[in-house]
């Protein structure tokens, strides 16, 4: 089975192909520039590389949400028309379990954290067991900092840090981390696409997967304009 | 010569819609789906609402499209898709879609300008339609005046330095809480209005004859309103409408005139949601009678963002050779 995983949830812009065992390819850039002038010409770059022809991938993987709302609508629109055009379904992949499945095999918790503004990260809480099973431990959600280093000091286990919220948030962990800390090294310290499509995979064995007409991205916030309202009718009510 | 069919898809503001068109001029299929409920709730258009509800509706409207014209994706001979002007993130839905479906059906991809899309809704309208002509195209986010050289060649001659006309309806609406959108509902009130009962200015901007400016317009009207509530008078919103509507309509007439007697075309075109004001189509087209020039209007459905304005613009395009490259991204200030 081959599939095509897509991030451009953050700063990373990334596509790679994934065949049963094996990453084919992938392209990763993590520079500010906008993804609607880069994810095409990169995916069309890789496709020309592997000399693969596209009518050959049988899903395309994404990471869902949550993550900027500008790289998620630019991701969703070129995943929708993709797969609407070649006729596969659409694996929807939590933004921030990808990035956690990244260090495949840890024996210590791990925490992404994703920049989510307004001293908030978009987080959750990851470990391989002994079998090497992948478990959520807490779901991916915005929550503030100091809710999140308070949890994993609750836990009082060994923790790695990763995602571009680590840079924002290093400060305030060095001064309130009470458990023995680190940070992924570079090569897995941000979304990667081939991540997306290996976990992407797990999910397309339990039958996780939608059509390019139902998915949606999960932005896992509303936008101001209903925030308010709902804060309005709430206050009238 | 063969067939030429184009998927136009446009995404610049509230409504999501697609079509396939035939040679520029016949319509297949002109799907849209309109966000005017949601945005309601806000007094008018939410932008990230708006963006997420395109990424909801693209791939349905573009598969009904293809679908209602029974066409394959195959059968395409390109995809057309608004680049600008409009919202950014609407405007990115369209692209990165439009982009994604042609490159992995191995289409050509031509980014069009929706205010060319607008223009081009005349070709539909009217097959016997051909450059040279003057068109005024207005919308909620556009007033502009034009000379169409040629398929896709413009020189505007003015354009509005503040509001776009659509804009200004939309304001006053809310004013006398009409509510959104505004351009419909002023129309309908006005029609219980007297015209004459109020009288509203019609700016001129200095040194260019050409161009618009509506923000006086609009707050002469909220100043009328204080006033009259000051003066415990009660307003009558539908003399209110009436005369607000005969100021903006008697300020684009007047500009139609000057250039219609400027340029000699014999031929002058309507285009833009606004297009669709019934005052507005029957002062320009008395104007075009008195002048002895031929008036075109697009129907209503093709005056409103569609997709086969898109299409239609795009033929011209592809006829031409032009096409983009996967890196087009969206240009929300573009200009014409």
């Amino acid at each position: 089975m081959r599939i095509l995983g897509i991030d451009s949830s953050g700063l990373v812009a990334s596509a790679a192909v994934v065949d049963d065992e094996v990453l084919l390819g992938e392209f990763t850039t993590d520079y500010k520039k906008t993804h609607s002038t880069t994810l095409m010409p990169m995916l069309d770059e890789l496709i020309r590389m592997l000399g693969i022809d596209l009518k050959s991938i049988d899903a395309i993987a994404t990471a869902a949400g949550p993550g900027s709302f500008t790289g998620l609508r630019i991701g969703a629109a070129t995943v929708k028309g993709l797969a609407y055009a070649l006729g596969i379904p659409v694996i929807a992949v939590p933004t921030v379990d990808a990035i956690a499945y990244g260090l495949y095999g840890s024996k210590r918790l791990i925490c992404p954290l994703m920049d989510a503004r307004r001293q908030q990260a978009y987080s959750g809480l990851y470990r391989f067991d002994e079998t090497n099973e992948f478990i959520v431990k807490k779901e991916q959600a915005p929550e503030a900092i100091e809710d999140i280093i308070n949890r994993i000091n609750a836990e009082d286990e060994p923790v790695t840090f990763l995602g571009d919220g680590v840079p924002v948030f290093r400060d305030y962990i060095e001064r309130n981390a009470k458990v023995d800390y680190d940070f992924a090294p570079p090569f897995a310290s941000r979304q990667r696409a081939g991540t997306v499509a290996s976990l992407g995979r797990k999910y397309f064995d339990r039958e996780y997967y939608t059509s390019a007409e139902e998915f949606r991205p999960d932005y896992l916030r509303q936008s101001q304009a209903e925030r308010e309202r709902a804060e309005k009718a709430g206050a009238n009510a | 010569m063969s067939d030429i069919k184009i998927l136009g898809i446009e995404s610049s503001c509230d409504e999501t819609a697609a079509a396939v068109v035939v040679n520029g001029r016949k319509v297949l299929s002109n799907e849209i789906s309109t966000q005017i409920p949601i945005h309601t709730l806000y007094g008018g258009v939410v932008p990230e609402i708006a963006s997420r509800k395109h990424v909801e509706r693209i791939t349905q409207v573009v598969d009904l499209a293809l679908k209602k014209a029974d066409t394959r994706p195959e059968e395409l001979d390109a995809v057309a898709v608004t680049y600008g002007p409009g919202l950014v993130g609407p405007l990115l839905v369209g692209v990165s879609f439009a982009k994604a479906f042609a490159y992995a059906k191995q289409k050509p991809f031509i980014g069009i300008n929706h205010i060319s899309g607008h223009i081009s809704a005349n070709y539909i309208e009217a097959p016997d339609l051909k450059p040279p002509f003057l068109c005024l195209v207005v919308s909620g986010g556009h007033t502009h005046l034009v000379r169409v050289i040629d398929y896709g060649k413009y020189e505007v001659l003015g354009r509005t330095v503040d509001d776009a006309a659509g804009e200004a309806f939309d304001k006053v609406a809310r004013a006398i809480g009409l509510g959104y959108p505004g351009g419909p509902k002023i129309e309908k009130a006005a029609k219980n209005g007297d015209p004459d009962s109020i009288e509203f200015p019609r700016a001129k901007v200095a040194d260019h004859p050409y161009d618009f400016s509506f923000s006086g317009l609009k707050s002469a009207v909220l100043n009328y309103l204080n006033h009259e509530k000051m003066a415990g008078h009660e307003i009558n919103r539908d003399n209110v409408a009436a005369s607000f509507q005969k100021a903006v309509v008697g300020a684009l007439t007047d500009h139609a005139e000057m250039a219609i007697d400027e340029f000699g075309e014999d031929k002058f075109a309507i285009a833009g949601g606004v297009a669709s004001n019934g005052a507005l189509r029957a002062s320009i087209e008395a104007l075009c009678d008195r002048k002895g020039v031929r008036f075109y209007r697009p129907a209503p459905i093709l005056c409103t963002d569609n997709g086969a304005m898109i299409a239609a613009a795009g033929y011209y395009e592809f006829e031409k050779g032009v096409r983009s490259g996967l890196d087009l991204n969206a240009e929300p200030s573009l200009a014409l």
